[in-house]
């Protein structure tokens, strides 16, 4: 059983509203915080939990922090990045919806960190849309834990919730900034980083939503209780939003270091497939390279797969693949990896920004490829020819939603180089949208692990 | 959205656009909560404003509206709305039905749903139905796979789909007859 450090309260009733949650220990880390604590000192918590950011990258949150310009006068930025539109992933939306209070207090105590007299949220305009998302700052506001003086510290702190309007890209953190400032969600190139040069020119942070959230049991309970639990660097609980072919979709608080195994197959989490058989794993969004099933259990030198930042990637890309944002999905036999990966690469066309020609065009010709390959009308070249296109894109752009095209094509290749094959040679079956159906494609083992 | 521009419409927008007292008040309100010189930060916001206004789209007198409003170049205001998808350059129908066609609903059903819906409405993705009731858009992620398949209408999600239910839901809509959109509660 993992550990509920977000979840604790989640299906508590009225959690919800201020009043529901502030009953259940709500804003105790501003509390303590705030009238216990110097910024520096809550920094050297979150320093010590070993927390890592869960946007995507896994980059220290602490250290992150402590790379947060401070030149007088100047102020400085929280930007929390509720963007969250990785294929696969809703759990940022799920603890936003569920718990919203538990962001906005882990907002003030970590602007109280930073020095940051103003934060944003970045949500994404579809999410804005729902009503829900509207009214927990203004009532954190209404009972004084926003505004002039918090809790007679001194600390003065406003936020504001900001909308965005349909680009997958504006979740980059760069292109997020440019989007809040009032423009087109174009990427900047890095150096300056956001920490010396971000939003309107200042020191800033962005950090994903879960990240802000679990700053809350660190302060309360302390940056060494939330270390002790984990593997090596991959300290506390995850969120896991799980769909596809699972028995049991829904979003999961997981201790990192649980086995592979144990997520996709125990009755507690995934609960295994549905009449089928597994067949292959995205673990962490589209972003990341998919896995066959086995491989996802069982590393290439056969240990057990842990649900780590490390143990995920063990193997690199030739056998491993990425936590990312926890956007889980699984896929059972009666689905065709080809058709999967022209979808995916239809995603990261349809959301380039267009700014640097290997991304714009090369994801707009893999799509191209893929789609005539899926559609019955490949050519015997068009594995290599995506294969050498993917690899053009790969390193060789202004931000990593090249790479995040490349990588899903790449490994759906390197895994199931044989479908693609099967394709090719078959083109009047794979005209029939659901050609694995009835006879799931038989895969070559000798692939599974190549 | 996206590498390739979305062209604007000019030939619809000659219907006159203003904002009422009420919109004029919040674009206002939200252009003073940025810091000084900043207030070009409520141009996203501002935009959603004029197309809740405008019939669900924004056409380029909604759009030069804007840039009166907040003291832009037209061009500011053109190059925004037509890099972000859930800005409509074009005439939609009452309702907009954005059904989710990324990977983990396609392995949940999503491409059933979406050949279901057009075969019923008579319409492809990206089109609108004759009587101007529906106008279906294929979009991405929503954050909403583990419901899959779904989609959203103006604030509503409606989620694990079936045919059936999906099928209640356009009845439902076509017999209020009204539009939903982001400011209704
Ligand atoms: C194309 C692209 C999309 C991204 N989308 C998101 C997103 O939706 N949500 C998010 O938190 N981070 C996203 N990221 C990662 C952010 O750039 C950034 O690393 C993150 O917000 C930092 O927060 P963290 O350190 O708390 O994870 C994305 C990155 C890229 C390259
Ligand atoms: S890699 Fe793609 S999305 Fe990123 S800046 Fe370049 S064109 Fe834009
Ligand atoms: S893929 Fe459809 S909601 Fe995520």
């Amino acid at each position: 059983m993992s550990r509920k450090l977000l979840f604790e309260h989640i299906a508590t009733p009225g959690i919800r509203g201020l009043e529901g949650y502030r009953a259940n220990g709500g804003y105790r880390s501003v509390e303590k915080a705030l009238r216990t604590m110097s910024p520096e000192a809550v920094l050297e918590e979150v320093k010590k939990s070993g927390l890592r950011g869960r946007g995507g990258a896994g980059f220290p949150t602490g250290l992150k922090w402590s790379f947060l310009a401070k030149p007088e006068g100047v102020p400085r930025y929280l930007v929390v990045n509720a963007d969250e539109s990785e294929p696969g992933t809703f759990k940022d939306r799920y603890l936003m919806e569920r718990i919203p209070h538990m962001l906005i207090e882990g907002m003030i105590t970590s602007s109280f960190a930073m020095g940051a007299h103003t934060s944003y949220i970045y949500i994404r305009g579809e999410y804005f849309c729902r009503p829900d998302h509207r009214t927990s700052d203004a009532e954190a506001r209404a009972a004084g834990w926003l505004g002039k003086n918090i809790l007679g510290s001194g600390f003065d702190h406003e936020i504001h919730v900001q909308v965005g309007a349909g680009a997958y890209i504006c979740g980059e953190e760069t292109a997020l900034l440019e989007s809040l400032e009032g423009k087109r969600g174009n990427p900047r190139i890095k150096p300056p980083f956001p920490a010396v040069m971000g939003l309107y020119n200042c020191p800033t942070v962005v950090n994903n939503v879960e990240t802000i959230a679990a700053v809350v049991p660190i302060v309360n309970d302390g940056g060494e209780e939330y270390a002790k639990i984990g593997i090596g660097k991959s300290a506390g609980t995850k969120l896991i939003s799980a769909g596809g072919n699972v028995k049991r979709p829904g979003v999961y608080e997981i201790d990192l270091g649980i086995t592979c195994d144990e997520f996709i197959n125990s009755d507690e989490y995934c609960g295994g497939v549905e009449g089928r058989a597994f067949k292959a794993v995205v673990p962490g969004g589209s972003s990341v390279p998919i896995i066959p099933y086995e491989l996802f259990l069982k590393t290439a030198t056969g240990e057990s797969r842990l649900m780590t930042y490390e143990s995920l990637a063990d193997g690199g890309f030739a056998t491993g693949t990425m936590m990312g944002s926890g956007g889980f999905y699984a896929y059972n036999d009666a689905q065709c990896i080809v058709r999967s990966t022209w979808n995916h690469a239809r995603f990261y066309s349809h959301e380039s920004c267009g700014q640097c020609s290997p991304c714009r065009e090369g994801t707009g010709w893999m799509e191209k490829i893929l789609h005539r390959l899926e559609h019955g009308e490949g050519r015997s070249e068009d594995i290599d020819l995506l294969w050498d296109v993917q690899r053009k894109i790969e390193g060789n752009t202004i931000c990593p939603l090249g790479d995040a095209a490349a990588w899903p094509v790449a490994s759906a290749i390197r895994h199931f180089r044989d479908e693609f094959e099967y394709h090719i040679r078959f083109p009047q079956k794979v005209k029939d949208p659901k050609h694995f159906e009835k006879e799931p494609f038989a895969r070559n083992p000798k692939f599974a692990t190549a | 959205m996206s590498a390739r521009t979305r062209p604007i419409t000019t030939t619809a927008g000659t219907r006159p656009f203003a904002f009422s007292e009420a919109a004029l008040a919040e674009c206002k309100a939200l252009m003073a909560r940025y810091p000084e010189g900043r207030s070009k930060s409520a141009l996203i916001p501002i935009l959603h404003i004029a197309q809740s206004e405008n019939d669900g789209w924004l056409s380029v007198n909604a759009m030069d509206a804007v840039a009166h409003v907040m003291g832009l170049q037209h061009i500011e205001v053109y190059e925004v709305a037509s890099f972000y998808s859930m800005f409509n350059l074009h005439p939609v129908g009452t309702y907009v039905l954005d059904v989710c066609r990324t990977a983990p609903c396609m392995l949940r059903g999503s491409d059933d749903l979406i050949a279901h819906l057009e075969k019923k409405l008579g319409v492809h993705c990206g089109e609108t139905t004759k009587d101007g009731m529906f106008t279906l858009k294929g979009v991405e992620c929503l954050g909403s796979c583990g419901t899959a398949p779904m989609l959203q209408c103006g604030a509503g999600y409606h989620e694990k789909l079936t045919i059936e239910s999906a099928d209640a839901l356009i009845d439902a809509l076509r017999a209020r007859n009204q539009r939903t959109n982001y400011t209704d509660q």
